[in-house]
Protein backbone atom coordinates (compact mmCIF):
# COMPACT_ATOMS: atom_id res chain seq x y z
CA UNK A 1 0.00 0.00 0.00
CA UNK A 2 2.86 2.35 0.83
CA UNK A 3 3.86 2.46 -2.85
CA UNK A 4 0.51 4.12 -3.63
CA UNK A 5 1.18 7.18 -1.47
CA UNK A 6 3.27 9.19 -3.95
CA UNK A 7 0.77 8.93 -6.84
CA UNK A 8 -2.27 9.56 -4.64
CA UNK A 9 -0.75 12.62 -2.97
CA UNK A 10 0.82 14.18 -6.04
CA UNK A 11 -2.46 13.87 -7.98
CA UNK A 12 -4.39 15.66 -5.23
CA UNK A 13 -3.87 19.38 -5.86
CA UNK A 14 -5.82 20.39 -2.73
CA UNK A 15 -3.65 18.22 -0.52
CA UNK A 16 -0.43 19.41 -2.16
CA UNK A 17 -1.57 22.99 -1.60
CA UNK A 18 -2.28 22.26 2.09
CA UNK A 19 1.28 20.97 2.40
CA UNK A 20 2.94 23.67 0.31
CA UNK A 21 5.28 24.67 3.15
CA UNK A 22 6.24 21.10 4.09
CA UNK A 23 9.81 20.09 3.35
CA UNK A 24 10.90 17.06 5.35
CA UNK A 25 11.62 13.35 5.23
CA UNK A 26 9.61 11.02 7.44
CA UNK A 27 9.54 7.29 8.00
CA UNK A 28 6.78 4.71 7.93
CA UNK A 29 7.71 1.50 9.76
CA UNK A 30 5.66 -1.62 9.06
CA UNK A 31 6.93 -4.21 11.53
CA UNK A 32 10.70 -3.87 10.98
CA UNK A 33 10.38 -2.81 7.33
CA UNK A 34 11.15 0.91 7.08
CA UNK A 35 10.40 3.33 4.24
CA UNK A 36 11.52 6.95 3.97
CA UNK A 37 9.21 9.44 2.26
CA UNK A 38 10.72 12.75 1.17
CA UNK A 39 8.24 15.63 0.98
CA UNK A 40 9.10 18.72 -1.04
CA UNK A 41 6.64 21.63 -1.06
CA UNK A 42 3.78 19.24 -0.33
CA UNK A 43 4.65 16.70 -3.04
CA UNK A 44 6.13 13.27 -2.42
CA UNK A 45 9.50 13.72 -4.10
CA UNK A 46 11.06 10.39 -3.16
CA UNK A 47 10.26 7.01 -1.62
CA UNK A 48 13.17 4.89 -0.41
CA UNK A 49 12.84 1.42 1.08
CA UNK A 50 15.19 0.16 3.82
CA UNK A 51 17.06 -1.38 5.39
CA UNK A 52 19.08 1.74 6.25
CA UNK A 53 22.38 2.13 8.05
CA UNK A 54 21.97 5.77 9.09
CA UNK A 55 18.44 6.89 8.17
CA UNK A 56 17.95 10.65 8.35
CA UNK A 57 14.33 11.67 9.01
CA UNK A 58 12.26 13.95 11.23
CA UNK A 59 9.59 11.61 12.59
CA UNK A 60 8.48 8.02 12.24
CA UNK A 61 5.11 6.27 12.47
CA UNK A 62 5.57 2.70 13.62
CA UNK A 63 2.98 -0.09 13.76
CA UNK A 64 2.59 -3.76 12.92
CA UNK A 65 1.61 -4.92 9.44
CA UNK A 66 -1.75 -6.14 10.74
CA UNK A 67 -2.52 -2.66 12.09
CA UNK A 68 -1.46 -0.84 8.91
CA UNK A 69 -3.53 -3.22 6.77
CA UNK A 70 -6.65 -2.44 8.79
CA UNK A 71 -5.85 1.29 8.79
CA UNK A 72 -5.52 1.31 4.99
CA UNK A 73 -8.82 -0.41 4.23
CA UNK A 74 -11.19 1.86 2.24
CA UNK A 75 -13.49 1.96 5.29
CA UNK A 76 -11.34 0.90 8.25
CA UNK A 77 -12.94 -0.97 11.15
CA UNK A 78 -13.87 0.93 14.32
CA UNK A 79 -10.74 1.94 16.22
CA UNK A 80 -8.60 1.98 13.05
CA UNK A 81 -9.91 5.09 11.31
CA UNK A 82 -7.31 7.57 12.57
CA UNK A 83 -3.66 7.69 13.61
CA UNK A 84 -4.55 8.90 17.11
CA UNK A 85 -7.13 6.15 17.54
CA UNK A 86 -4.18 3.78 17.10
CA UNK A 87 -1.89 5.83 19.35
CA UNK A 88 -4.51 5.84 22.11
CA UNK A 89 -4.77 2.05 21.92
CA UNK A 90 -0.95 1.81 21.87
CA UNK A 91 -1.10 0.15 18.44
CA UNK A 92 1.03 2.90 16.87
CA UNK A 93 4.00 4.91 18.00
CA UNK A 94 4.89 8.36 16.67
CA UNK A 95 8.51 9.12 17.47
CA UNK A 96 11.22 11.66 16.68
CA UNK A 97 10.89 15.38 16.02
CA UNK A 98 7.12 15.80 16.02
CA UNK A 99 7.13 19.49 15.08
CA UNK A 100 6.71 19.11 11.29
CA UNK A 101 4.05 16.45 11.90
CA UNK A 102 2.00 18.45 14.41
CA UNK A 103 2.40 21.75 12.55
CA UNK A 104 0.92 20.08 9.44
CA UNK A 105 -1.32 17.52 11.08
CA UNK A 106 -4.27 17.68 8.67
CA UNK A 107 -1.83 17.37 5.76
CA UNK A 108 0.07 14.38 7.13
CA UNK A 109 -3.10 12.60 8.23
CA UNK A 110 -4.39 12.67 4.66
CA UNK A 111 -0.99 11.77 3.19
CA UNK A 112 -0.70 8.74 5.43
CA UNK A 113 -4.31 7.66 4.84
CA UNK A 114 -4.07 8.27 1.05
CA UNK A 115 -3.74 4.55 0.08
CA UNK A 116 -7.36 4.14 1.24
CA UNK A 117 -8.63 6.17 -1.68
CA UNK A 118 -9.35 5.00 -5.19
CA UNK A 119 -6.85 6.27 -7.75
CA UNK A 120 -8.09 9.27 -9.70
CA UNK A 121 -8.86 8.31 -13.29
CA UNK B 1 -32.60 33.47 -6.24
CA UNK B 2 -34.15 35.07 -3.18
CA UNK B 3 -32.40 34.58 0.15
CA UNK B 4 -33.60 32.06 2.69
CA UNK B 5 -33.58 33.01 6.35
CA UNK B 6 -33.16 30.58 9.21
CA UNK B 7 -35.56 30.77 12.17
CA UNK B 8 -32.68 31.33 14.61
CA UNK B 9 -32.27 34.55 16.57
CA UNK B 10 -28.98 35.49 18.19
CA UNK B 11 -28.44 38.01 20.97
CA UNK B 12 -25.74 39.25 23.30
CA UNK B 13 -26.48 39.11 27.00
CA UNK B 14 -24.59 41.07 29.65
CA UNK B 15 -24.56 39.28 32.98
CA UNK B 16 -22.53 38.55 36.06
CA UNK B 17 -20.94 35.15 35.57
CA UNK B 18 -18.52 33.49 37.98
CA UNK B 19 -18.35 36.79 39.86
CA UNK B 20 -17.32 38.87 36.83
CA UNK B 21 -19.17 40.88 34.20
CA UNK B 22 -19.47 38.95 30.94
CA UNK B 23 -20.77 39.55 27.43
CA UNK B 24 -22.26 36.28 26.30
CA UNK B 25 -23.65 35.32 22.91
CA UNK B 26 -26.53 32.90 22.59
CA UNK B 27 -28.92 31.70 19.91
CA UNK B 28 -32.38 30.29 20.19
CA UNK B 29 -35.25 28.89 18.16
CA UNK B 30 -38.54 27.22 18.93
CA UNK B 31 -40.97 27.21 21.78
CA UNK B 32 -41.90 24.97 24.67
CA UNK B 33 -39.63 23.13 27.08
CA UNK B 34 -36.26 24.92 27.33
CA UNK B 35 -33.45 22.76 25.93
CA UNK B 36 -30.04 24.24 26.78
CA UNK B 37 -27.32 22.85 24.49
CA UNK B 38 -23.63 22.80 25.46
CA UNK B 39 -20.92 22.74 22.80
CA UNK B 40 -17.69 20.74 22.86
CA UNK B 41 -14.22 21.86 23.98
CA UNK B 42 -12.62 24.47 21.74
CA UNK B 43 -15.70 25.00 19.59
CA UNK B 44 -18.93 27.02 19.87
CA UNK B 45 -22.69 26.95 19.55
CA UNK B 46 -22.69 26.66 15.76
CA UNK B 47 -22.37 22.92 16.33
CA UNK B 48 -26.12 22.91 17.07
CA UNK B 49 -27.14 24.66 13.81
CA UNK B 50 -29.02 21.54 12.69
CA UNK B 51 -31.10 21.31 15.85
CA UNK B 52 -31.95 25.02 15.83
CA UNK B 53 -33.26 24.59 12.30
CA UNK B 54 -35.18 21.35 12.81
CA UNK B 55 -38.90 21.95 13.25
CA UNK B 56 -39.40 18.42 14.55
CA UNK B 57 -37.54 19.65 17.63
CA UNK B 58 -38.38 23.34 17.75
CA UNK B 59 -42.15 22.77 17.63
CA UNK B 60 -41.98 21.41 21.20
CA UNK B 61 -38.67 22.69 22.56
CA UNK B 62 -37.15 26.13 22.96
CA UNK B 63 -33.60 25.31 21.88
CA UNK B 64 -31.05 27.64 23.52
CA UNK B 65 -27.36 27.48 22.66
CA UNK B 66 -24.83 29.77 24.31
CA UNK B 67 -21.16 30.21 23.48
CA UNK B 68 -19.20 29.72 26.67
CA UNK B 69 -16.99 32.67 27.69
CA UNK B 70 -13.79 32.62 25.56
CA UNK B 71 -15.67 30.70 22.81
CA UNK B 72 -17.42 31.70 19.58
CA UNK B 73 -18.87 35.20 19.78
CA UNK B 74 -18.75 35.39 23.58
CA UNK B 75 -15.90 37.47 24.97
CA UNK B 76 -13.35 36.39 27.51
CA UNK B 77 -13.62 38.43 30.72
CA UNK B 78 -11.68 41.72 30.85
CA UNK B 79 -8.05 41.13 31.81
CA UNK B 80 -7.89 37.79 29.98
CA UNK B 81 -4.57 38.71 28.39
CA UNK B 82 -2.74 38.16 31.67
CA UNK B 83 -4.31 34.82 32.54
CA UNK B 84 -4.17 31.25 31.32
CA UNK B 85 -7.64 29.95 30.54
CA UNK B 86 -8.48 26.73 32.38
CA UNK B 87 -11.99 25.37 32.72
CA UNK B 88 -12.80 23.75 36.07
CA UNK B 89 -15.74 21.58 37.10
CA UNK B 90 -16.81 24.15 39.65
CA UNK B 91 -16.87 27.06 37.19
CA UNK B 92 -18.52 25.01 34.45
CA UNK B 93 -21.39 23.87 36.69
CA UNK B 94 -21.84 27.37 38.06
CA UNK B 95 -21.81 28.93 34.59
CA UNK B 96 -24.62 26.69 33.33
CA UNK B 97 -26.79 27.31 36.39
CA UNK B 98 -26.15 31.07 36.23
CA UNK B 99 -27.00 31.27 32.53
CA UNK B 100 -30.21 29.29 33.09
CA UNK B 101 -31.11 31.63 35.96
CA UNK B 102 -30.29 34.74 33.91
CA UNK B 103 -32.66 33.54 31.17
CA UNK B 104 -35.25 32.68 33.81
CA UNK B 105 -35.55 29.10 32.58
CA UNK B 106 -37.92 26.90 34.58
CA UNK B 107 -36.54 23.36 34.91
CA UNK B 108 -34.77 23.26 31.56
CA UNK B 109 -33.40 20.17 29.88
CA UNK B 110 -29.61 20.39 29.49
CA UNK B 111 -27.82 18.51 26.73
CA UNK B 112 -24.07 18.60 26.31
CA UNK B 113 -21.49 16.93 24.10
CA UNK B 114 -18.01 15.72 25.12
CA UNK B 115 -17.02 18.19 27.88
CA UNK B 116 -20.75 18.99 27.83
CA UNK B 117 -21.49 15.28 28.08
CA UNK B 118 -19.24 15.14 31.13
CA UNK B 119 -20.69 18.22 32.82
CA UNK B 120 -24.24 16.87 32.62
CA UNK B 121 -22.98 14.06 34.86
CA UNK B 122 -21.79 16.73 37.32
CA UNK B 123 -25.18 18.48 37.02
CA UNK B 124 -26.95 15.16 37.63
CA UNK B 125 -24.84 14.69 40.74
CA UNK B 126 -24.98 18.22 42.16
CA UNK B 127 -28.18 19.80 40.83
CA UNK B 128 -30.67 17.06 39.94
CA UNK B 129 -33.65 19.13 41.06
CA UNK B 130 -32.87 22.12 38.82
CA UNK B 131 -33.29 20.20 35.57
CA UNK B 132 -36.22 18.41 33.98
CA UNK B 133 -33.82 15.95 32.33
CA UNK B 134 -30.20 15.70 31.24
CA UNK B 135 -28.82 14.34 27.97
CA UNK B 136 -25.17 13.35 27.69
CA UNK B 137 -23.66 13.08 24.22
CA UNK B 138 -20.31 11.29 24.17
CA UNK B 139 -20.41 11.03 27.96
CA UNK B 140 -17.55 9.43 29.85
CA UNK B 141 -16.75 9.72 33.55
CA UNK B 142 -13.12 10.41 32.67
CA UNK B 143 -10.83 10.62 29.63
CA UNK B 144 -7.10 9.96 29.88
CA UNK B 145 -4.84 12.28 27.84
CA UNK B 146 -3.49 10.38 24.83
CA UNK B 147 -1.23 13.08 23.38
CA UNK B 148 0.89 15.95 24.66
CA UNK B 149 -1.59 18.82 25.09
CA UNK B 150 1.13 21.50 24.87
CA UNK B 151 1.04 21.10 21.06
CA UNK B 152 -2.36 22.80 21.10
CA UNK B 153 -1.00 26.18 22.20
CA UNK B 154 2.48 27.23 21.16
CA UNK B 155 3.52 30.03 18.84
CA UNK B 156 5.35 27.86 16.29
CA UNK B 157 2.26 25.74 15.48
CA UNK B 158 -0.96 27.20 14.05
CA UNK B 159 -3.42 26.66 16.90
CA UNK B 160 -6.53 26.44 14.77
CA UNK B 161 -5.00 23.95 12.36
CA UNK B 162 -3.55 21.68 15.03
CA UNK B 163 -6.78 21.68 17.06
CA UNK B 164 -8.77 20.77 13.93
CA UNK B 165 -6.14 18.16 13.10
CA UNK B 166 -6.40 16.59 16.54
CA UNK B 167 -10.20 16.26 16.44
CA UNK B 168 -10.58 15.38 12.74
CA UNK B 169 -10.23 11.66 13.37
CA UNK B 170 -13.01 11.72 15.95
CA UNK B 171 -15.52 12.43 13.18
CA UNK B 172 -17.10 9.33 11.65
CA UNK B 173 -15.58 8.59 8.22
CA UNK B 174 -19.05 8.12 6.69
CA UNK B 175 -20.58 11.56 7.34
CA UNK B 176 -21.11 14.23 4.63
CA UNK B 177 -17.85 16.01 3.79
CA UNK B 178 -19.45 19.47 4.07
CA UNK B 179 -20.59 18.85 7.66
CA UNK B 180 -17.22 17.36 8.61
CA UNK B 181 -15.34 20.40 7.32
CA UNK B 182 -17.87 22.82 8.86
CA UNK B 183 -17.20 21.10 12.20
CA UNK B 184 -13.44 21.49 11.70
CA UNK B 185 -13.84 25.12 10.64
CA UNK B 186 -15.23 25.94 14.08
CA UNK B 187 -12.12 24.39 15.64
CA UNK B 188 -9.88 26.40 13.33
CA UNK B 189 -11.44 29.60 14.69
CA UNK B 190 -10.95 28.91 18.38
CA UNK B 191 -8.92 31.41 20.41
CA UNK B 192 -5.35 30.53 21.42
CA UNK B 193 -5.20 28.04 24.27
CA UNK B 194 -8.98 27.71 24.59
CA UNK B 195 -9.23 24.08 23.46
CA UNK B 196 -6.31 23.20 25.74
CA UNK B 197 -7.96 25.06 28.63
CA UNK B 198 -11.20 23.12 28.12
CA UNK B 199 -9.27 19.85 28.05
CA UNK B 200 -7.98 20.67 31.53
CA UNK B 201 -11.56 20.01 32.64
CA UNK B 202 -11.99 17.07 30.27
CA UNK B 203 -8.83 15.17 31.10
CA UNK B 204 -7.87 16.32 34.61
CA UNK B 205 -10.28 18.33 36.77
CA UNK B 206 -13.59 16.88 35.57
CA UNK B 207 -12.93 13.25 36.58
CA UNK B 208 -16.21 12.06 38.12
CA UNK B 209 -15.47 8.33 38.30
CA UNK B 210 -15.64 8.35 42.08
CA UNK B 211 -19.13 9.89 42.18
CA UNK B 212 -20.98 8.42 39.22
CA UNK B 213 -22.57 5.76 41.44
CA UNK B 214 -24.20 8.52 43.50
CA UNK B 215 -26.21 9.90 40.55
CA UNK B 216 -29.91 9.32 41.15
CA UNK B 217 -31.76 9.18 37.83
CA UNK B 218 -35.11 9.10 39.65
CA UNK B 219 -34.49 12.67 40.77
CA UNK B 220 -33.50 13.74 37.28
CA UNK B 221 -33.72 11.43 34.24
CA UNK B 222 -30.44 11.01 32.39
CA UNK B 223 -30.09 9.81 28.79
CA UNK B 224 -26.83 8.86 27.07
CA UNK B 225 -26.11 8.89 23.32
CA UNK B 226 -22.66 8.10 21.92
CA UNK B 227 -21.35 7.78 18.36
CA UNK B 228 -19.76 4.43 17.52
CA UNK B 229 -16.66 6.05 15.95
CA UNK B 230 -15.74 8.11 19.03
CA UNK B 231 -12.38 6.87 20.31
CA UNK B 232 -12.01 9.73 22.81
CA UNK B 233 -15.22 9.26 24.79
CA UNK B 234 -15.61 5.62 23.88
CA UNK B 235 -18.79 3.60 23.69
CA UNK B 236 -17.34 1.42 26.48
CA UNK B 237 -16.95 4.50 28.71
CA UNK B 238 -20.56 5.55 28.05
CA UNK B 239 -21.88 2.05 28.70
CA UNK B 240 -19.96 2.03 31.98
CA UNK B 241 -21.74 5.25 33.04
CA UNK B 242 -25.03 3.67 31.96
CA UNK B 243 -24.34 0.55 34.01
CA UNK B 244 -23.40 2.53 37.10
CA UNK B 245 -26.30 5.00 36.95
CA UNK B 246 -29.06 2.95 35.31
CA UNK B 247 -29.41 5.62 32.61
CA UNK B 248 -30.47 4.33 29.17
CA UNK B 249 -27.66 4.50 26.60
CA UNK B 250 -27.83 4.33 22.81
CA UNK B 251 -24.84 3.77 20.57
CA UNK B 252 -25.36 5.81 17.41
CA UNK B 253 -24.29 4.11 14.18
CA UNK B 254 -22.38 6.12 11.60
CA UNK B 255 -21.58 8.97 14.00
CA UNK B 256 -18.51 10.05 15.94
CA UNK B 257 -17.61 12.57 18.62
CA UNK B 258 -19.67 15.52 17.24
CA UNK B 259 -23.01 13.91 16.34
CA UNK B 260 -25.09 17.12 16.25
CA UNK B 261 -22.60 18.80 13.92
CA UNK B 262 -21.12 16.03 11.77
CA UNK B 263 -24.48 14.65 10.59
CA UNK B 264 -27.39 16.62 12.11
CA UNK B 265 -30.15 14.63 10.37
CA UNK B 266 -28.85 11.28 11.52
CA UNK B 267 -28.34 12.62 15.03
CA UNK B 268 -31.87 13.99 15.24
CA UNK B 269 -33.23 10.54 14.38
CA UNK B 270 -31.56 9.30 17.58
CA UNK B 271 -32.49 12.35 19.65
CA UNK B 272 -36.22 12.53 18.85
CA UNK B 273 -37.21 9.36 20.79
CA UNK B 274 -35.32 10.72 23.82
CA UNK B 275 -37.09 14.07 23.61
CA UNK B 276 -40.44 12.28 23.29
CA UNK B 277 -39.73 10.44 26.54
CA UNK B 278 -38.83 13.73 28.23
CA UNK B 279 -42.05 15.35 26.99
CA UNK B 280 -44.24 12.48 28.15
CA UNK B 281 -46.01 13.36 31.40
Amino acid sequence: MIEKIADRVNADTGLVRRGRFVNTTFMIAIDDKCTLLRIQEGKVAGVLSGPFVTPDYSFCLRASRAVWEKFWQPLPPLGYTDIFALVKQKLMQIEGDLHPFMANLLYFKDVIASPRREAKR
Amino acid sequence: MSPRFEPISGRYMHLELLGKPHRLYFEEAGQGIPLVCLHTAGSDGRQYRGLLNDTRITKNFRVIVFDMPWHGKSSPPAGWQDTEYRLTSRDYVRMIVEVADALDLDKPVAMGCSIGGRIVLHLAHEHPDRFRALIGLESAAHTEPYYDLTWLDRPDVHGGMVCAGMVSGLIAPVVPAAEKWETLWHYMQSGPGVFKGDLYFHMIDGDIRGRVDQIDIKRCPLFLLTGEYDYSCTTEATLDVAKRTGAPATIMQGLGHFPMSEDPDKFVSYLLPVLEKIRAP
